[in-house]
């Protein structure tokens, strides 16, 4: 797909790749083989019809192939953009056994554009009111995706949220050059138009508890407040100006858009010379955001190698492009300040690689005497995030597991409190939109059928 | 729509504004703060609930003029509207029958000190509370804290009003004369390092509020940790009230201080702002 130039875009907070044209779609349609099993659809958590949409492609009825993602996904437009295709349908086309595999991802985000900005489908047909009511906790893609269905199917859904801006991370986390807000903001109308209400401001689990919630006639609650718990490396001089969380450098950025300080009032500090620590997706980000926000010498510092990292290959290749530079194989110590309680610097040690650990990847081993500081102004730590703890702590008879997040059934969402469902990142930990969405979209179906049948 | 029902400054640098949050009203609790954002370009502002009125569905809330949120927030008028109203957040204040509690606050931290003296004395304590600020002009709930408290003692630094002197001369001829079974101090950070400090020796019971710099105030950025016997803590989930005696003052201080050149860009701007459409009249 065309992009906007590295040295361009590095100046800028637009989205980087520019979307198909029709021809181009149209063409790229055409080169899926329409198999009679399609394996790309295992891949999909939300199981979308992808022969089905990408034939309505080729043949240029592009309104007809969104009808049909929409479906089973409520955020194509979101999706097309942000999902690992790579390590999902795309992965499993038989076409990229030979050659590469039809660009599912990069279809799907064509078609929710057409239907955005060129010819709007109506809205969905909504099952006769049942009178019953569901309280969503969280506007992420789970609490969206399950508010979704539920209203679909004729319940009366409120979503609470905590921030004054609905979508979570879809709004606070990944940047604009990656997901332009106008669209998660785009989605979220559409929601409303259909009939959710969305009350922002509000964190359960402080003003009100989930048996509030119950005792107010709601007759089911959907948890997905997600991983918003920043980890921290816990190494000395942590607590300096200028060390942050990715999550605090990117909501700043994102949804307080500090990136256009002081047009809009929330600072953020722009450095030189800035160090990122991870090498995931959200690393990547604040590598990125950081590239964007002046950064002349941006680092990110990974105690594994390249191969390691988590993050989509696509970004480790943006990031690339954009002039991060990788210090693979090194391990911070510790933050270096100033006078003034400023961090100036990072002490790291360098690894390499030993035998494979737990999750298969070769663990990193010390190499002693190795130890090198790296000047830096900023510092981003982006080394992962728990559930918020917030609800887990008062809600009562509700079963958690080791890492803070709360259990619930695969199949059903179901937790361990009658008429409590959760799903997305508040059970797996930190993973991806759709794969929340997808849970999202199970809980729906598990909730009405308990709302039907009220058998828990 | 937060409606404000009126907006008032107490002095050049201090502002009282009763605004429209039925919702917070309700619910809110003594200790505990709301996040506002004034407009669409705004910062997510906490400040502490002073005072509220579950019947008007209205909350008071107090600020110092230091910055650009602040300067907005004094230039609002009754009938105009804050854009967002985020709460109650943080932990409540734990209210029991502790005995004596001294209440300290200084600055404009004798606003939240006000609900935490209410409730505390409607649990049964003896409460007396001691104000203080650099002058007359910064002191603010005097009136409404003699009410309510069994006394009061009032110093400003200049002496300008009540006794001559710090907080902290106060709360040892208090401590020294009786026995103390709690302190809650609240004000600006060396006035709050300083009581610590001083209870310290004496062994009694201190609860600081902390103002850490925050972005959402639900525990998710960590922007507001802190040091509290060497583990961290974020002030808005885990606070904003801690043990006294086991808070790390100086990197909060520092802390404090990270946006300090911003602040500055950011608030000369505004003003030049305000200058061209004539909001701001400098006394020229």
């Amino acid at each position: 797909m065309p992009e906007q130039p590295a040295a361009e875009r590095v100046q800028n907070f637009s989205e980087v790749p520019y979307g198909f044209s029709d021809d181009t779609a149209m063409a790229e349609a055409g080169r899926c083989l329409q198999c009679k099993k399609p394996t790309c659809m295992d891949g999909c958590p939300v199981g979308i019809d992808i022969p089905g949409f990408i034939k309505e492609i080729r043949d240029g009825n592009f309104l007809s192939a969104i009808e049909v993602i929409k479906q089973t996904n409520s955020l194509p437009a979101v999706c097309g953009r942000v999902c690992p295709q790579e390590s999902q349908c795309e992965e499993l086309c038989v076409l990229g056994k030979k050659f590469e595999p039809v660009a599912i991802g990069s279809l799907e985000r064509f078609a929710a554009d057409y239907e955005r900005t060129r010819e709007q489908l109506p809205l969905p047909a909504r099952a006769p009111q049942t009178g019953k009511r569901v309280a969503i906790i969280g506007s992420g893609p789970a609490g969206l995706t399950a508010a979704g269905e539920l209203n679909r199917l004729g319940h009366a859904v409120t979503v609470f949220e905590a921030l004054h801006s609905p979508g979570g991370v879809l709004g606070y986390g990944i940047p604009e050059f990656r997901l332009p807000k106008e669209i998660v903001h785009y989605e979220i109308e559409a929601l409303r138009r259909a009939g959710v209400e969305i009350v922002m401001n509000r964190v359960i689990g402080i003003s009100e508890t989930v048996d509030d919630l119950f005792d107010q006639g709601y007759d089911a609650i959907f948890l997905g407040t997600g991983a918003g718990l920043p980890m921290f490396l816990n190494i000395p001089g942590e607590n300096l100006q200028g060390v942050y969380s990715a999550n605090e450098y990117l909501t700043r950025s994102n949804l307080m858009k500090a990136y256009r300080f002081p047009e809009y009032d929330t600072p953020i500090i722009r450095a030189d010379r800035v160090a990122v620590f991870g090498g995931g997706n959200v690393a990547m980000d604040s590598a990125r955001t950081a590239r964007r926000l002046g950064g002349k010498e941006v680092h990110l510092i990974y105690r594994r190698s390249r191969d390691e990292m988590p993050a989509r290959k696509e970004e480790i290749h943006h990031a690339d492009e954009e002039g991060v530079i990788f210090d693979i194989l090194s391990n911070p110590l510790r933050f270096l300040g100033d006078d003034k309680g400023r961090v100036r610097g990072v002490e790291c040690l360098k690894m390499k690689l030993g035998a494979p650990d737990d999750s298969g990847r070769r663990r990193p081993v010390p190499v002693e005497g190795s130890e090198f500081v790296v000047d830096i102004d900023v510092a981003i730590i982006a080394i992962g995030n728990a559930p918020n703890p917030i609800l887990q702590k008062t809600t009562a008879g509700l079963k958690t597991g080791r890492h803070g997040t709360v259990e619930a059934d695969g199949a059903t969402q179901k937790t361990s409190k009658r008429g409590v469902f959760a799903g997305g990142d508040i059970v797996s930990g930190a993973a991806t939109v759709i794969e929340a969405m997808g849970a999202g979209r199970r809980a729906a179906a598990a909730i009405d059928e308990y709302l039907k049948t009220g058998a828990w | 729509m937060h409606t404000i029902q009126s907006n008032e400054l107490l002095s050049p640098t201090v502002g009282k504004m009763v605004v429209d949050a039925p919702y917070v009203a309700e619910h809110r609790k003594a200790g505990q703060f709301i996040i506002l954002r004034i407009d669409e370009y705004g910062e997510r502002v906490p400040l502490t609930i002073a005072d509220a009125d579950r019947g008007a569905g209205t909350i008071t809330l107090y600020y110092q003029i230091v910055g650009t949120s602040t300067h907005k927030l004094s230039q609002l008028k009754k009938g105009d509207s804050l854009k967002d109203v985020a709460g109650p957040l943080g932990h409540p204040t734990e209210i029991k029958k502790y005995g004596t509690a001294v209440c300290v606050g200084g600055g404009i931290g004798i606003a939240p000190l006000y609900p935490i003296v209410g409730a505390l004395k409607e649990a049964g304590n003896r409460v007396v509370v001691i104000i203080g600020a650099r002058n007359r002009d910064l002191l603010i709930l005097e009136k409404e804290l003699g009410v309510l408290a069994t006394e009061i003692v009032v110093c400003t630094d200049d002496g300008s009003h009540g006794k001559k002197g710090f907080v902290t001369d106060a709360l040892k001829e208090v401590a020294g004369r009786e026995k103390v079974d709690l302190v809650v101090a609240i004000g600006p950070v060396p006035m709050m390092k300083a009581v610590s400090e001083l209870t310290r020796g004496m062994a009694i019971r201190t609860m600081v509020s902390l103002n850490s710099i925050m972005v959402d105030g639900t525990g998710m950025c960590g922007g507001c940790r802190v040091s509290v016997g060497g583990e961290k803590k974020f002030t808005c989930v885990d606070g904003p009230e801690f043990d006294g005696h086991q808070v790390d003052f100086a990197e909060l201080m520092e802390r404090l201080g990270a946006y300090r050149s911003e602040e500055k860009l950011s608030y000369d701007a505004h003003r030049h702002k305000c200058k061209l459409d004539g909001v701001l009249n400098d006394g020229r």
